[in-house]
Order: C-alpha cells, then structure tokens, then sequence
C-alpha cells in the first residue's frame, strides 16, 4: 500500500521533529490542565448536591430521593463515557477505510483511537462503579444495560490491542485488526438489545438533560465536563497518533536500510555459489546499493 | 506468450526482513531455469512469490500474464508449487488427498489412477499419509500437483530425500512438464543433476538475482537478454 | 480426537461445575441451560483451536490459498467442520444435563432450533477468529480473549432460550431463537466475507 506521507501539522522546528509536542498539543494541554481545574471545582465545590426530596406529606419526613454528593461524580462519569463512544466509533471508521482505502493514515488513527478509548472505558467503569455503589448499594450490577455494553466493550476492544501486538509485518496487522474492530463495533447494538431484553430494565438514569429540574449550574457543568473532556481527548489523540505516525515512518526507513544491507551481504556467498556452479560467464560485480 | 514470468524490483518481506530486495527477472514461456544460491539467498521466497502465495512490498511481478497483486487467485490456480512441506493431510490416504485437492480447485475428471502410476505410488493409494516414509509423502505431493497440470512448475528442491527411483520420477517429471509446453523453475542445490535439465540458470544471492545465463538447449533463441541479469539501478 | 479429547472435557466441566456448586438437584436444574452454553463454548474453543493446527502441520494452509477455490468456499468448509463437531459435543452434553442436574426436555423443538442457531454464530464467528489468529504463526492463545466477548450475546440468548425449552424459566424463548438466528445469519456472512482478508495475504 502506498501512502501519502503527509507531516502531522506542525509548526515545530526541525529540532523538535522526534517529539510529538507542537503548538497545537500546547494549546489543547494547556486548556485541558485549566479545563479540569475549573471542572473539579464546579463539580465538587460550586454545585450543590442532589438534595431532591419527596413530599409525603402529612406530618412524614419528607423522602430523600436524590442522590445527595454521589451526583457529583456524574460530571466526570457522563462525560468519560461519552468520549469512550466517541474513541470507539472512531475506531470502527478507521477500520472501513482501511478495508476500503487500504489506508495506513486511518489504520493509525483507529489504533490510537483504540488505545484512548480503551483508557476512558476503564475510567468510565470506574467512576461508574464509585457512583454506584452510595446508589445502588453494590459495586456492580448485573443486567444493568449500560454497564454490561460498556465492560463487553472494553474486553473486545483490550483484545484488540492485544491481537494488534501480535502482528508485526504492519498491512498485514492493518487488515486483520479492522476485521477484529469492526466485529467488534456491530457487536455493540447487538449486546446491547440483547441485555436490554434480558433485563428490561435499567438502573441508570434516564437522560439528565431532559430533566428540566436541572438548575443552570448542573446544566452547565455537565456541558463543560463535556466540552473539558472532548479537548482531553483530543490532546491525547494528537500525540498518540503521532507516535503511531513516526514508528511507521522509521519502518519506512528501516526498510531501506534493511534492503540495502541486504543486498549488500553477499559478496563472499555469491562467490562461493557461482565457483559450484561451473559457469564460464562470470557473475556480475556486486550490485550497488542504490534502488531506482 | 513470450515471457512465462516477468519480474520488475521485487521487494518482499518476511516479518520486516527483506527476503527479496529488489529482484528482477525474466522466464521465456517453455524454459527450465535452474535457480541456485546459498541458504537463504531467497530461493523458495522467489517461489512464493511467484506463486502469489507471498505479496509484494514494492515491484512488479506478471505470472503466465496475470499480475501477482491484482490476480491473485489466477495465479494461484494456474501454477503448480512443490515446496519441502508436503502439503497434504496427514489422517487422509493419498486417494482421499487427491480427491480433496482436486475437488477443491474445481477440476472434474481427474485420472487418479495415471496421476499415481506416474508417480510410482498406486498401491500405496489407500494408505494414510502419516504412515508413508519423506520420499513416498514427496512422491504422493508430486502426484496432487501433477495432476493440476500447471503451465508453470515451481520445484523447491524437488530432490531432497528422495531415493534414486523418485529422483529418476523427478527428471521426468520435468521433461514431461516441458513437452506439455509448460515452464518450469526449480530451485536447487543439486546443481550436477538440475544443470543438464535447464535451459537457463538463474543465480540469487541477497535477495537479488546475481547472474543469468543461458545454458543447454540452443534450441532457445540465443539472443537471450540478460533481462534477469545483474540489477541495474 | 473429537471423541476422545474434547467431549470429555465438556463432560468434565459440566461434573466440575455439580462439584463446585454444591448445590441441591432444584438449583442445578435451573443452572443447567447457563452450565450447558458455557461448557459449549469452552469446548467450541478449542475445537476451533484443532481445526486450524490441522492445516499448519503440513503447510496445508498454503495448500488451501494455493489451490485458488474462493475464499467463503474455504469459510463454509471450515465453519460446517466445526458446527458438526459443536452439535455432537451439545448432544451428549444434553444427555449429561439430563443425567447430572435432571433437566426436561419440555419444548424439544424449540431447544434444537436454538441449539442449531447457537452452533451456527460460534463456529461462523469461531472459524473468522481461527483463522485470523493463527494466519502468520500468531499464537492462537489469542483466540479465546477475541472469540469469548463477542459470543456474549450468543450466550444470552442461548441460554435464555434453552431456559424456556427445559422449563426452568418463564420466558419466550422463540425471541431469543430469532436472535440466535439472526446472529448466525450475521456471522456468516462476516465470516464468508472476511475470509478473504486472511487468505489473500500470508
């Protein structure tokens, strides 16, 4: 396959060209340090708690319903699954192109895509097992449908990585590891449906920003959870291609190298074989190293 | 056609190393070229990739006029490889392998019984292959590809553990595959007993073809270019 | 070698499993279509397993590439090959269920239908991931941790449906059947198609 070695955008000097840093990971970095910052502060300071409580009146306490300082979790949780889905979507396309264009740019994009995405689907189990466990009373719930999609997703695509490291000869582990992506991507409606229907039910929230007893605040900070952890996503996107990026350009030029050294190995052997074989003509000299 | 193989700077890579690097040659249509060259020169990936069976990283290769990356499957189906392995299954006897392989490349009415005497192997038809010794297994692996009747025979050291008679089998076979007007290539260390049989001697060392000379039958035009002969840049 | 390698190992699972649980013949009961599907499964590993080493021994791998036939003819090969195997592995292991944890058969077609169904998405999916893990010398220990979390849905189904068939769980096992079916249409399909991937190149 021949590709377009087309530089990643960069504004770096030439001294900079074995880093993956450039003005553009800078600026992302930098909103992303400050973004958080402003995130953990809203969530976990400026907000208040889900103190929602349910009238039963007479003369009964009213009901606790809402989940108290668990909530503040979710502006963290919501955010990390949807950049999950946003990483693995990713990587499904990356895959039909390079099925379809035979494309090493987007077999390096799904990768990376992969290996991110692998990163916020731990941390989504994670900060969703946290919540829960105030919620729900346990740290895992079985049948719960987003939970069970989410941990089928996360082992697929950990197989993932795991089958791509087994290949070296790199279209090859290409080819086969967007047959794997992709299976792995149709599998996600599927198991989805199937646990919704195992269950019928769902422990998670219905969807909070239709909830219109949001106050601007949460509202808020739930869009800006979003908005800090698409720019994370992003940054680490950037630079993880760009490792991807220069591995494949150094086995680009390993090859040369190696071809060359190649052909340049067998002086004393090719010797040898034509003195066994009992030509007249001689062997030519030996070849220059130089391809055309 | 003039040209039975054609290849352009062949590049191929097994696992990174570069096996092939940058071979170039040219097969007339009816000739027997002797591939010789030490271990690990690229002799059976030159095979392989002729074969379709290993891709190109860079280059060109036309085989019997069909482009080893674009048609694949034609090129698979129309040569015959006779590599170290034995590429038959070990539980079937030698009728069922036959059987099997035939079927499964779509040829019909297939003499089995001819296939075999050729070969000197029609009693052993009913034997499992796991119970016949290397020469017998060689000789039955002969038969399967013989049977196909390809229009190019690629040998990988055709001789090796074979006894006198299935040596004998062997060169014959060769001469056979000649007359039918087909080419042939064989890759081998046995240079006093492949040298009489070629037309043409092919010298690969380093992943490169080194030397290409005409030997033998003058009956091929002698003008013979050295297309395969040491690379030019 | 399915006789005596594999169908012992899915019978041994299914014994482990009565010793593991320690559990009374009314809880083993309502186990069994959950213990049957997962003893499947372990047992289609690794008869996916055999069905590819076959063709590395004697390079008949490269023979099968070699010969040109169209690469789903060499899919539907494969994947019938083991669904075969897969259908009498369920058959004993159905008398052991019976045996061992004293399930009934109350809906016997609609168990078959499901089993059928079942069979077909793992050795279609089985066979793609076979050949996928094994192609360039790749260990094929792989193939469990790829095979395993896609035949999720499989096993959900499957188990659900066999739940209804032997009586053990109030459900319409006839949806889940048409999702099993619906996924064995999908896999091979997948399979068939995706085969080319792997044969065209090493």
């Amino acid at each position: 396959m021949s590709t377009t070695l087309t530089r990643p955008s960069s504004t770096a000097s030439e001294a900079d060209v074995a880093s993956t840093g450039s003005k553009l990971t800078r600026v992302l970095g930098i909103a992303s340090l400050v973004g958080l910052a402003v995130l953990l502060l809203l969530a976990f300071v400026f907000t208040e708690p889900d103190q929602r409580v349910f009238d039963r009146g007479l003369d009964l306490d009213p009901l606790l319903t809402g989940q108290g300082d668990a909530v503040r979790l979710l502006y963290v949780h919501f955010p990390v699954a949807m950049v999950t889905y946003t990483a693995f979507s990713l990587n499904a396309i990356g895959s039909i192109a390079v099925l379809w264009k035979k494309s090493m740019w987007w077999d390096n994009t799904a990768a990376a895509a992969a290996e991110v995405g692998v990163l916020f689907c731990g941390l989504t189990l994670a900060t969703g097992s946290i919540w829960g466990r105030p919620i729900w009373n346990t740290w895992w719930k079985w049948g719960d449908v987003r939970l069970m999609t989410t941990t089928i997703l996360f082992l697929i695509f950990v197989g993932y990585l795991a089958y791509r490291r087994t290949m070296t000869d790199s279209q090859v582990r290409a080819k086969r590891s967007a047959v794997v992506g992709l299976i792995g991507a149709i599998n996600i409606p599927i198991v989805y449906k199937s646990v919704d229907w195992w269950q019928n039910r769902t422990l998670h929230q219905q969807s909070t920003l239709r909830d219109r007893a949001i106050e601007d605040l949460t509202l808020f900070s739930m869009i800006f959870g979003m908005v800090v952890f698409l720019v994370i996503f992003a940054w680490l996107m950037v630079h993880r291609f760009r490792i991807g990026w220069l591995e494949h350009q150094i086995e680009t030029v390993g090859l040369e190298a190696a071809i060359a050294e190649r052909r340049a190995q067998t002086s004393a052997a090719v010797e040898d074989a034509v003195t066994d074989s009992r030509a007249s003509a001689g062997s030519g000299p030996p070849p220059k190293t130089g391809m055309n | 056609m003039e040209y039975a193989v054609e290849v352009h700077d062949a590049v191929v890579l097994l696992d990174r190393f570069p096996a092939l690097a940058g071979l170039s040659l040219r097969l007339r249509t009816g000739s027997v070229t002797l591939v010789q060259g030490p271990n690990g020169a690229g002799k059976t990936t030159l095979l392989r990739m002729l074969a379709g069976l290993a891709p190109l990283e860079r280059g060109s290769a036309i085989v019997l006029g069909n482009d080893v990356v674009t048609q694949q499957r034609q090129v698979r189906a129309s040569v015959g490889l006779l590599s170290p392995q034995t590429m038959l299954y070990d539980d079937l006897t030698i009728a069922e392998n036959l059987s099997f392989w035939t079927t499964l490349a779509g040829y019909g009415d297939v003499d089995m019984g001819a296939a075999l005497e050729r070969v000197s192997m029609a009693p052993f038809a009913d034997q499992q292959v796991v119970t016949l010794s290397t020469g017998q297994r060689r000789r039955a692996a002969i038969a399967v590809v013989a049977i196909r009747r390809p229009r190019l025979w690629l040998l990988d050291e055709p001789h090796a553990g074979l006894d006198q008679a299935g040596r004998d089998i062997v060169d014959g076979l060769i001469a056979d595959a000649v007359a039918a007007g087909a080419t042939v290539v064989v890759a081998s260390h046995e240079l006093d007993r492949v040298r009489p049989l070629a037309t043409h001697v092919a010298t690969v060392a380093g992943g490169v073809v080194h030397a290409f000379e005409t030997v033998g039958d003058p009956g091929l035009t002698a003008d013979d270019d050295a297309a395969g002969g040491a690379d030019s840049a | 070698m399915v006789a005596t390698q594999i169908l012992p190992f899915a019978m041994v699972i299914l014994i482990l499993f009565g010793l593991a649980l320690d559990a009374d013949s009314r809880t083993l009961r309502d186990l069994a279509p959950g213990l049957f599907w997962v003893a499947t499964l372990f047992a289609s590993v690794l008869a996916i397993q055999r069905s590819v080493a076959v063709e590395t021994v004697s390079s008949t791998f490269e023979a099968l590439r070699l010969s040109g036939a169209p690469a789903w003819k060499l899919f539907a090969g494969k994947a019938l090959a083991v669904a075969l195997q897969l259908l009498a592995i369920e058959a004993v292991l159905a008398l052991g269920i019976i045996v061992l944890y004293r399930s009934s058969f109350e809906d016997p077609v609609l168990v078959v239908t499901a089993a059928l169904a079942a069979t077909v998405a793992i050795a279609s999916a089985g066979s793609l991931y076979g050949v996928l893990a094994v192609g360039m010398g790749v260990r094929d220990t792989i193939l469990p941790m790829l095979l395993l979390p896609i035949m999720m849905p499989v096993l959900v189904g499957a188990t659900r449906a066999f739940g209804d068939g032997l009586g053990t769980a109030a459900l319409d096992g006839w949806t889940w059947t048409g999702l099993l079916a619906l996924l064995a249409v999908i896999y091979a399909t997948v399979g068939a198609l995706a085969y080319a991937v792997v044969i065209e190149d090493t």
